[in-house]
C-alpha cells in the first residue's frame, strides 16, 4: 500500500547536509582558520617586535646625534641669540643629522633649517615637556600616513639654568616603517599559498578519513537494502577506522550467518508442511474417493455403522479442504503461487461466485457493470468467497457486496449488520488458525481462509482492511491495483 | 458401458477410483505405471478404451510423456489428469502435453464422475449443421466429425474439435473463455481459462499454416477468441 518511502529524500538531504556540513568542508574550514590565525598571530608578533626594535634603534641614533650636534654647535650660540643666529644655529645642527629639520627656538624667536618645513610637527606637547621638564624628549607623530619622530631638548650652558633656547628637530621615520611593513608584505602575499597549502592538506587528510567512511557507509546502505553479503574491503594498518571497519566485517559476517540459519531453518519448515501435506494428499485423495460409497450405502447400514461411515466421510471432505488449505498456504510462504491473470468484468466474476455457492438470495449487491480489469478470477473468487462466507456465518444479515473502481484502485468491500469484531480480535484477523470464539474450539473452515484471502490479495499487489462500521458490523475491504486491460490474458 | 483406463500408481487411489467408477457402470482398465498404460492401449483391449484418467505423477515415464506419446499415436481418446491444485507449472504442462481437463486431487467421486461424463460427452458426434464448410484451406464436416487441412485429414482430440465446431458455428464471433468453458467443458465453476488457452494453443498447432499468426481462431485481445474471418 502507500509505503513511506525514505529513499530519495534523504538522500537528497544527504547530499546537501554533505555539502555544506559535511566532514571534507569541515575539515578545509577548520584547517585554513588555523592556518589563518597562525599565520596572522605569528606575523602580528613579529611585525610588532621588529617595529619597536627598528624604532628605537632610530630614536636611540638620533637622540645621541641630536645631542651631540646640538651640545657642538651650541657652543657657538650666543645668547641671547636673534632669529638670523638662530636660523644659522638651527641649519648648523641639522647639516649633522641627515634629513631631519631643526627648529631652535628662543622665547618667541624661531629658527629653522627648513623654511618651508612644516613647524606644526613640533606639538605644544612637546615643547610643554621641554620646557617642563628642562630635559630631551621625543615623540611619534603620525601625518597623513606618514610617521615622524620629533625631538625636542632645552640647551643649557654649563648645567645652568635653562638658557630658555630650546631645539627640536623633525625626521622622518618612513624609511623605517617602509622595512617593517615589507614584514607584512611578505606575510600577506605567503598567505594566499599559506591557505591553499592548508587545505590541500586538509581535503588530503579528509580523504583519508573519508574514504573509509564513505566505504563503510556504502556497505552499511546495501546491508540495509538486504545485501548481506557486502563487506568492506579489507582495511589495512590500525587506526580507529580500519578497526571500525573490521568490527563491521565481523558483525555482517555474523548477522549474514545467522540470517542464513534463519533462512535455513524457515525454508526447512517450509519444506516440512509442504512436504507433509503432499504426503497426506494421496491416503486422503483415496479416502475422499470412497467417501461417497460410505454416504450413498449409508442408509442400509445399521444405525451406528450409518452414523460412523457419514462421520468418517464428513471429516474426509474436511481434513481434504483442511490439506488443500495447507498446501496454499505454503505455496504463498515458498513464493510459488503464481497469478493466472485473466482480463475480467468484476461484476461478472463476483456474481459467479455467489452464484456457484447458492449466496445470490442472501447477499444484497451493489455490481456495476463494465469494471474491467486484468486479475486472477480463480484467486478473486477464494478471496470474495471467503469474505462474503465469514461475514453470513460471525456477523449477521443483510451482508452486502459492494463493488467501486476509482483512479488506480478497485475495492470490494463486504459488510454485514453484526456485532462487528471486538477490538482484540481486530488485529489477528487475518493470523493463521486464529480462533476469535474460543469456545469455537473448531470453525467450518481450515482456519486458514482470512490468512490465505490476505495472501491471495497481496499477490495482486493489494491488500484486505478491516474495520468496524459506525452503525454496526465489521467491513472487510479487497483493494486491489485496477490493471485495466492491454495484456494478454494468457 | 464406457471403457475408462485409470493410470495411477498409488494401490489404494487407484482401487477407490476402480470402485467408485464400476458403481457408476463405467467398465475399468487399471495400470499402475505409464509403460502398462501404453501397453494397454496398444492391445487389441486397448481399442475399447474411451477415456484415460491420468495421474501426472507416475514412478518411469511421468504423466506428461504418457500423454504426448498417446498422441502421438494418433488417439484422439479424452484425457483427464489428476493434478495436484495449484502446482501451475503441472496444470499448464499437462494440457500443453495434450489433456483435455484436469482435476484436482484429491477429488471427491462427483466431481470425477462428472468431468469424465463432460469429457465423454464432447467425443458424441453433433449434429447441428449438416455438411461440409469449407474455410480458405480448412474443411469441416460437422456430421462426419472430420477436419481436413489442405486435403489432409486430421487427427482432432474431442476437446480440441468441439472448441473449433463451437467457434466456427458463427465465424465472426467473439466468444469468452467462461463461454467456451460452459459450452465445450460443461464447467459449472469459475473455470480455468487456461484449460481454454491450451485447448486453442494445441487446435492452432495442427489447422494453422503458421502458430504464431493464427488465422482461423483469432485472439481477441481482453475478451476471448472467434473465428476467423478468413
Amino acid at each position: 500500500m502507500s509505503e513511506v518511502s525514505g529513499g530519495a529524500g534523504t538522500r537528497e538531504r544527504r547530499g546537501r547536509w554533505r555539502r555544506w556540513g559535511g566532514l571534507r568542508a569541515r575539515l578545509v574550514v577548520a584547517f585554513v582558520l588555523v592556518a589563518l590565525v597562525s599565520a596572522v598571530t605569528a606575523t602580528g608578533l613579529a611585525y610588532r617586535e621588529s617595529r619597536t626594535a627598528v624604532l628605537e634603534r632610530k630614536q636611540d641614533a638620533v637622540r645621541t646625534d641630536f645631542k651631540n650636534r646640538v651640545d657642538q654647535v651650541a657652543a657657538d650660540l650666543s645668547v641671547p641669540p636673534d632669529e638670523v643666529s638662530l636660523t644659522r644655529f638651527a641649519g648648523s645642527v641639522a647639516d649633522g643629522l641627515g634629513d631631519s629639520v631643526v627648529v631652535a627656538e628662543y622665547r618667541s624667536l624661531k629658527g629653522s633649517s627648513d623654511a618651508s618645513a612644516d613647524r606644526s610637527l613640533i606639538s605644544p606637547s612637546l615643547r610643554e615637556a621641554v620646557r617642563k621638564r628642562n630635559r630631551m624628549s621625543l615623540q611619534r607623530i603620525d601625518r597623513d600616513g606618514s610617521p615622524y619622530l620629533a625631538v625636542g631638548t632645552p640647551v643649557t650652558f654649563e648645567s645652568g639654568p635653562p638658557s630658555g633656547l630650546d631645539v627640536f628637530a623633525v625626521t622622518s621615520l618612513r624609511a623605517e616603517q617602509d622595512d617593517t611593513a615589507e614584514i607584512l608584505d611578505a606575510v600577506r602575499d605567503g598567505l594566499v599559498p599559506v591557505v591553499l597549502l592548508a587545505a590541500v592538506l586538509a581535503l588530503l587528510a579528509a580523504r583519508t578519513v573519508l574514504r573509509p567512511v564513505r566505504e563503510l557507509g556504502r556497505a552499511t546502505r546495501r546491508h540495509a537494502a538486504g545485501d548481506l553479503t557486502s563487506r568492506v574491503e579489507a582495511p589495512k594498518g590500525r587506526d580507529e577506522l580500519a578497526d571500525l571497519a573490521r568490527d563491521f566485517n565481523r558483525t555482517a559476517d555474523a548477522l549474514e550467518s545467522s540470517v542464513a540459519e534463519l533462512r535455513e531453518q524457515e525454508a526447512k519448515a517450509r519444506r516440512f508442511v509442504a512436504d507433509v501435506s503432499h504426503e497426506l494428499r494421496t491416503p486422503l485423495a483415496a479416502m475422499t474417493m470412497v467417501a461417497t460409497v460410505l454416504d450413498e450405502d449409508a442408509a442400509q447400514l445399521p444405525p451406528d455403522t450409518a452414523h460412523a461411515a457419514r462421520t468418517i466421510s464428513a471429516e474426509t471432505a474436511r481434513l481434504a479442504r483442511l490439506v488443500e488449505d495447507l498446501m496454499e498456504m505454503s505455496r504463498f510462504d515458498s513464493g510459488a503461487a503464481r497469478l493466472n491473470l485473466g482480463e475480467v468484468d468484476l461484476a461478472e466474476t463476483l456474481r459467479n461466485t455467489l452464484a456457484l455457492r447458492a449466496l445470490t438470495d442472501r447477499v444484497r449487491t451493489h455490481l456495476p457493470d463494465g469494471v474491467r480489469a486484468v486479475v486472477d478470477p480463480r484467486r478473486i473468487d477464494v478471496v470474495v468467497a471467503n469474505l462474503v462466507g465469514n461475514a453470513l456465518r460471525h456477523g449477521a444479515e443483510p451482508v452486502s457486496l459492494t463493488l467501486a473502481a476509482s483512479g488506480d484502485w478497485v475495492t470490494v468491500e463486504v459488510t454485514d449488520r453484526g456485532p462487528g469484531l471486538a477490538p482484540d480480535v481486530l488485529p489477528h484477523v487475518f493470523d493463521r488458525f486464529y480462533k476469535a470464539d474460543s469456545a469455537r474450539t473448531r470453525s467450518e473452515g481450515s482456519g486458514l481462509g482470512t490468512a490465505i484471502a490476505l495472501e491471495n490479495a497481496r499477490l495482486h499487489g493489494g491488500t484486505i482492511e478491516v474495520a468496524n462500521r459506525a452503525g454496526g458490523g465489521a467491513a472487510f475491504t479487497l483493494r486491489l491495483p485496477w490493471r485495466r486491460g492491454e495484456e494478454d490474458a494468457k | 458401458m464406457p471403457h475408462v483406463l485409470l493410470i495411477e500408481d498409488d494401490a489404494s487411489v487407484r482401487d477407490g477410483m476402480e470402485l467408485v467408477l464400476r458403481r457408476h457402470g463405467y467398465a475399468v482398465f487399471a495400470a499402475a505405471t505409464g509403460e502398462e498404460a501404453l501397453a494397454l492401449l496398444a492391445s487389441p483391449a486397448g481399442q475399447d478404451v474411451e477415456l484415460a484418467v491420468l495421474d501426472l505423477m507416475l514412478p518411469g515415464i511421468d504423466g506428461f510423456e504418457v500423454c504426448r506419446r498417446v498422441r502421438a499415436t494418433g488417439s484422439t481418446i479424452p484425457v483427464v489428469m489428476l493434478t495436484a491444485r495449484g502446482d501451475d507449472g503441472d496444470i499448464v504442462r499437462g494440457l500443453e502435453s495434450g489433456a483435455d481437463d484436469y482435476v484436482v486431487k484429491p477429488v471427491t467421486a462427483p466431481v470425477l464422475e462428472a468431468r469424465i461424463r463432460a469429457a465423454l460427452r464432447r467425443a458424441e458426434p453433433v449434429r447441428r449443421r449438416p455438411g461440409e464448410d469449407t474455410y480458405a484451406g480448412l474443411v469441416i464436416d460437422r456430421a462426419g466429425l472430420t477436419v481436413a487441412k489442405h486435403g489432409t485429414p486430421l487427427a482432432l482430440p474431442p476437446t480440441e474439435l468441439r472448441v473449433l465446431l463451437e467457434l466456427s458455428a458463427s465465424p465472426g464471433q467473439v466468444f469468452s473463455r467462461e463461454q467456451l468453458l460452459r459450452s465445450v467443458w460443461e464447467h459449472d465453476f469459475l473455470g480455468d481459462s487456461r484449460l481454454v488457452d491450451a485447448a486453442v494453443g494445441r487446435l492452432r498447432a495442427k489447422i494453422e499454416d503458421v502458430p504464431a499468426r493464427p488465422v482461423y481462431v483469432q485472439t481477441v485481445r481482453g475478451f476471448g477468441y472467434r473465428f476467423g474471418p478468413v
